[in-house]
């Protein structure tokens, strides 16, 4: 790690970075950037932005039921939880008739709930309000290595997983046809996309996590002709915004997610002139 | 498959051999009910290999459940029988499917070349189309006349081109059963006439069973060589002639005016 660190004071040799603190939030950005960057690719492509919001939210219950559990361990109860949410809400839509945005809502608001409940109990929620807009300016190297790991694992998954949510986004009906085992993938990529917001929630924040998902993936969109350009550029526009983001909260002083997710949107706007008519 | 070559009733017809594999699927008495609906009842029908079978009747009618079932979609009662020319059970049914004209965004940055290459092989079409793969695209765009739009965004082609396009996807690989769902809706004109032309080629060509599904009833008559009248269930099936000219066509399609 010291190895690391050391080659960033001599390629980066910035005033910003030079505090510990700022290096590591840069590592977990560019870890965190193109996770992000890869995966709202096809959760934008599959209509799937409300149920990510809907996933973030749920980090607050996640962490709700580890109290209640006593569970010292936050991360594990919002993965586990997370997880389960994913696959519930992912099975009721399948197996109801109401449309998917009144299921996800109800979910949604019923988690929150459930969490603001638990964890405000006797006062005691200002302990967990940081969870909201999150603080990457507290990632230890732990956390780096656990950002890592995901990162490395979600790639193969996806490299797996690509084919198959690109044919169903286009037409369901017609990757069943071809042996597109649609409901597995549709299940593996919502776990995967719940993984990836419980492992970054605590450096984003509940309320900014889903803008992190979505806006570079809609901004490349507006530019990409094709497949491969729109993960390329999603990817590359939110590693992008991820460093930019950090270093205006650093001179501004505001919250670093909040930054990064309000340089995804100007790039957003600036990008959306260019759509294909 | 070379010895059922014998057996095969158009021996020589088929360009590539998959097809003669299959001679003809039995709907046996097929039902499908979902939740206390009835959508099709004792449905039975043949579907010869070398064949345009085609299904008509008003919305409703259990045209596309049928598709579906014959797909594998939706459970059904009743049996679908892949058979051979000498009645034994033909090996792995290879179905092509058309859906119905295309609903999907536009605006997805996804070229024909994306499309056809993530629905045919396992390497995630953001790592690049190998050169092996797209040769295969390629041939498969030749066979349907498209292989100019394969770099085009697929929300850039016109109803007929996406149509090719699919079609090209439907036959890769050589189906044995192909299914056209309502193929040219919004289609004009010249497109449609070309689309079926294409089909009628490829059906002497390479001797497959295709099914299609139609609202347009000069189509039909053109192209079919067997017509299957549904409502619920099927009413009547023949020659285009004979189901054209008879009572239960009347009944359906003339009171209703759809065709005066």
């Amino acid at each position: 790690m010291n190895t690391i660190y050391a080659v960033m004071d001599t390629l980066l040799p910035f005033e910003w970075l030079g505090y510990g603190f700022m290096k590591n939030a840069l590592l977990a950005m560019l870890l965190i950037a193109p996770l992000f960057g890869m995966l709202g690719t096809m959760a934008v492509d599959n209509k799937m932005a409300f149920f990510s919001d809907a996933l973030g939210h749920s980090a607050l219950t996640g962490i709700a039921i580890g109290v209640v559990l006593g569970w010292e361990n936050q991360m594990a109860a919002m993965l586990i939880f997370g997880i389960l949410w994913a696959i519930m809400i992912t099975f009721v839509k399948h197996n109801s008739k109401m449309s998917a945005d009144t299921i996800i809502s109800v979910f949604s608001s019923m988690s929150v709930a459930l969490g603001l409940v638990v964890l405000s109990r006797g006062g005691a929620f200002a302990k967990y309000s940081g969870m909201l807009v999150g603080d990457v300016l507290s990632v230890t190297q732990g956390d780096l290595l656990a950002l890592l790991v995901t990162l490395l694992a979600a790639a193969v998954i996806w490299a797996l997983l690509f084919n198959p949510l690109l044919v169903t986004s286009i037409n369901a009906p017609l990757a069943l046809s071809r042996g597109v085992r649609a409901k597995l993938t549709e299940y593996v990529f919502t776990v995967l996309v719940a993984v990836a917001v419980m492992v970054s929630i605590r450096w984003v924040g509940v309320m900014l996590i889903n803008s992190l998902l979505i806006l570079p993936a809609a901004a490349s969109r507006n530019v990409a002709r094709s497949a491969a350009s729109y993960l390329r550029l999603s990817v590359l526009i939110s590693l992008l915004c991820g460093v930019v983001g950090l270093v205006l909260s650093y001179y501004l002083n505001t919250s670093a997610g909040a930054a990064v997710v309000l340089t995804a949107a100007c790039v957003y706007f600036v990008t959306l002139p260019l759509r294909r008519k | 498959m070379t010895q059922n070559h014998k057996h095969c009733p158009h021996p020589g017809m088929h360009g590539e051999m998959a097809s003669c594999r299959l001679c003809r699927i039995e709907v046996d008495k097929l039902s499908v009910i979902l939740g206390k609906q009835t959508l099709l009842k004792d449905v039975s029908l043949h579907i010869h290999c070398g064949e345009l079978t085609a299904l008509i009747g008003t919305n409703g009618a259990g045209k596309t459940t049928l598709l579906r079932a014959l797909l594998g979609q939706v459970e059904h009662k009743g049996s679908i029988r892949h058979l051979t020319s000498d009645g034994r059970p033909a090996a792995d049914l290879r179905t092509g499917y058309v859906p119905q004209q295309l609903e999907f965004d536009r605006s997805s940055p996804v070229t024909v070349m994306d499309f056809l290459a993530g629905s045919l092989s396992r390497r995630a079409v953001f790592l690049g189309v190998s050169r092996k793969m797209r040769e295969k695209v390629m041939a498969a765009l030749t066979r349907t006349h498209c292989e100019a739009l394969a770099d085009r965004p697929l929300g850039a082609l016109s109803g007929g081109e996406l149509q090719r396009v699919l079609l090209a996807l439907a036959l890769t690989p050589q189906p044995d059963l192909l299914i056209l769902d309502e193929p040219v809706s919004g289609v004009d004109q010249n497109g449609l006439e070309s689309f079926y032309q294409t089909v009628d080629e490829l059906k002497h060509k390479n001797h497959m069973a295709i099914l299609l599904v139609s609202h347009d009833l000069g189509v039909v008559e053109r192209y079919a060589d067997r017509v299957v009248l549904m409502q619920g269930t099927v009413i009547k099936q023949g020659s285009p002639e004979v189901v054209f000219d008879s009572p239960e066509f009347e009944q359906v399609f003339y009171t209703k005016g759809v065709r005066v």
